[in-house]
């Protein structure tokens, strides 16, 4: 992206060397270093640290292909992730829409940055509201009993659903976002052109409007998918029993369980997933680019 | 057109629904923290009781200090090596540009729980161990890209004239980087170094995998409160970060648009 200008004589990279360097050094130290040390890892019986003896084995990943409940897990988070993503297709396209197409001016920037203003608030906080929401006798509880004749049981805490509800809240001012950034380049009199040839709006929604825009809707989908595939604290705190998923499964490894080598294998297992999913993802991408 | 001027009406709508959806459940969190039930049993009375109570958790104001200065210190070193780092990326041009370029995209895409669980292996194995100064290292990994990202899109709008200007009058390499390109892309570096702050003191995955008991950061020791049990103490808490945060993002967008209108 940057740089097309390449100040003639004042090239090269013993120049940039320095410049680039300590950045670059840090994420070697802190990223990539580490996530080569997590496959390495992933080979071992034991952490050469513990003291005991370690040597290596294939053992970790026969663990996950031979233990079906490893696999039910990941398939699970690919569904939550498949599910959650079109929510926020559903939802975030027609705002993303609204807000390139329709709202115009000042009261457009204003709505566009509350919208994408609570993404970059505290996500473990946004989550925790739901429960406040969600519970038996929370809000929505109380709210609907309030409004309807009948006596209803609102309990959404502590299921899928649930889980669900705070992903998208989550995530779908990414939809927006990267939907916006493309439906707001095509250009008016395009869409003008099209009217006056006679298409109807569905067919300049399916023939013109969709097609165009399909980059940052793959973009959107690739943001929020891979997260979500790899959630692991909103299903805890929202889905309470039912919220397993490879997520936490992974988490345990680590956190309870002391199972890191498998920790490390169950991690890089998912780092592959995400990085077919990207790697489908980027033609889309480039092409937009 | 009277079907257009319906269509435009329910969009409108629409976008207000969202906004509600987005944040009706952080208004009621909000709210809640300023209700005197510890259930959160309606009719809500008012109270500031739950803020009193936060100023005696020992625990909480020192995860707090420590999110803070995190933050504070990831700043400082993101917007310097990350401005450093996009000037050279601008400036020269050398093979495998693009491929460093390129290496900025792991950290923001791979999911936290990998590149976190990774970290804690690796700073186990190498002996930096848990704690603050591995959560350091973390953030400012984590943040660097975006910061490289926000300033390389400011630099895009800088005329190389200028700089060429600024060196046939005599300037040395130092001057021009201060006096001329820095002075243009103050905005973009600003930007940079708030969104570094915001990364930092949201982040809870990263944080929590690589905390110890005594060293942890306010997110991690609120998901250990949550996990507890829920009480009007964490909404109390809650409510003051996610009005922190909120309000960096706003002070961030004077100084960056979104892709936005240019």
């Amino acid at each position: 992206m940057a740089g097309q200008v390449a100040t003639g004589s004042r090239s090269g990279l013993r120049s940039a060397l320095p410049l680039l360097l300590p950045a670059y050094l840090w994420l070697t130290v802190a990223i990539f270093l580490p996530l080569s040390a997590m496959v390495f890892f992933s080979f071992m019986t034991e952490l050469p640290l513990s003291g005991k003896a370690w040597f290596f084995t294939l053992e970790n990943y026969a663990t996950f292909f031979s233990q079906g409940l490893y696999l039910t897990l990941l398939l699970a988070s690919l569904r939550l992730g498949l599910e959650v993503t079109l929510w926020c297709v559903v939802i975030g396209y027609p705002a993303a829409y609204v807000l390139a197409k329709v709202l115009k001016g000042r009261s457009r920037e204003a709505i566009f940055l509350l919208v994408i203003l609570p993404f970059w608030s505290n996500g473990l906080v946004r989550i925790f509201s739901w429960a406040m929401v969600l519970r038996e006798g929370g809000i929505l509880d109380t709210a609907l009993n309030a409004v309807l004749p009948f006596k209803i049981n609102i309990d959404l805490m502590y299921s899928y659903p649930a889980v669900i509800i705070g992903l998208v809240h989550s995530y779908v001012p990414y939809m927006v976002l990267t939907c916006y950034l493309t439906l707001q380049a095509i250009d008016d009199s395009l869409i003008e052109a099209g009217r006056s040839l006679g298409a109807s709006r569905l067919q300049m929604l399916k023939r013109v409007i969709i097609p165009l825009s399909m980059p940052g809707l793959v973009a959107g989908a690739a943001l929020i998918f891979v997260p979500v595939v790899g959630s692991f604290m909103e299903p805890r705190i929202l889905g309470g029993r039912t919220g397993t998923f490879y997520g936490t499964v992974i988490e345990d490894q680590f956190v309870a369980v002391f199972n890191w080598p498998l920790g490390a294998a169950l991690s890089f297992i998912l780092l592959a997933v995400v990085l077919v999913i990207l790697a489908l993802a980027s033609p889309v991408l480039k092409r937009a680019a | 057109m009277a079907t257009t001027r319906i269509l435009e009406w329910l969009g409108r709508l629409y976008i207000w629904l969202l906004l509600a959806f987005l944040y009706l459940p952080i208004i009621i969190m909000a709210l809640m923290s300023f209700n005197v039930s510890p259930f959160y049993q309606l009719p809500f009375e008012w109270t500031t009781e739950w803020y009193a109570w936060l100023r005696q958790n020992d625990q909480l104001i020192s995860a707090t200090w420590n999110s803070v200065k995190i933050a504070m210190i990831t700043t400082i070193i993101c917007t310097a090596l990350g401005t450093a780092a996009s000037l050279a990326l601008y400036r020269y041009e050398f093979r495998g540009k693009k491929f460093l370029q390129a290496l900025l995209f792991p950290p923001i895409a791979i999911p936290w729980l990998i590149t976190g669980t990774a970290m804690l292996i690796f700073f186990f194995g190498v002996g930096i161990g848990r704690g603050l100064f591995a959560i350091l290292l973390g953030h400012v990994a984590l943040a660097l890209p975006y910061v490289i990202v926000v300033v390389s899109a400011r630099l895009q709008t800088f005329a190389p004239e200028l700089e060429e200007a600024a060196r046939s009058l005599g300037a040395n390499q130092w001057q021009v980087t201060r006096r001329v390109t820095l002075p243009w892309i103050m905005p973009g570096v600003i930007a940079g170094g708030l969104f570094a702050f915001a990364v930092s003191f949201d982040q809870f995955v990263v944080s929590y995998f690589l905390s110890t008991p005594g060293q942890t950061t306010l997110p991690v020791e609120i998901y250990a409160a949550i996990r507890k049990g829920f009480t009007p103490e964490i909404n109390a808490v809650s409510t003051i970060i996610i009005v922190v945060s909120m309000a960096l993002m706003l002070l961030t967008a004077r100084f960056f648009k979104f892709g936005g209108e240019k």
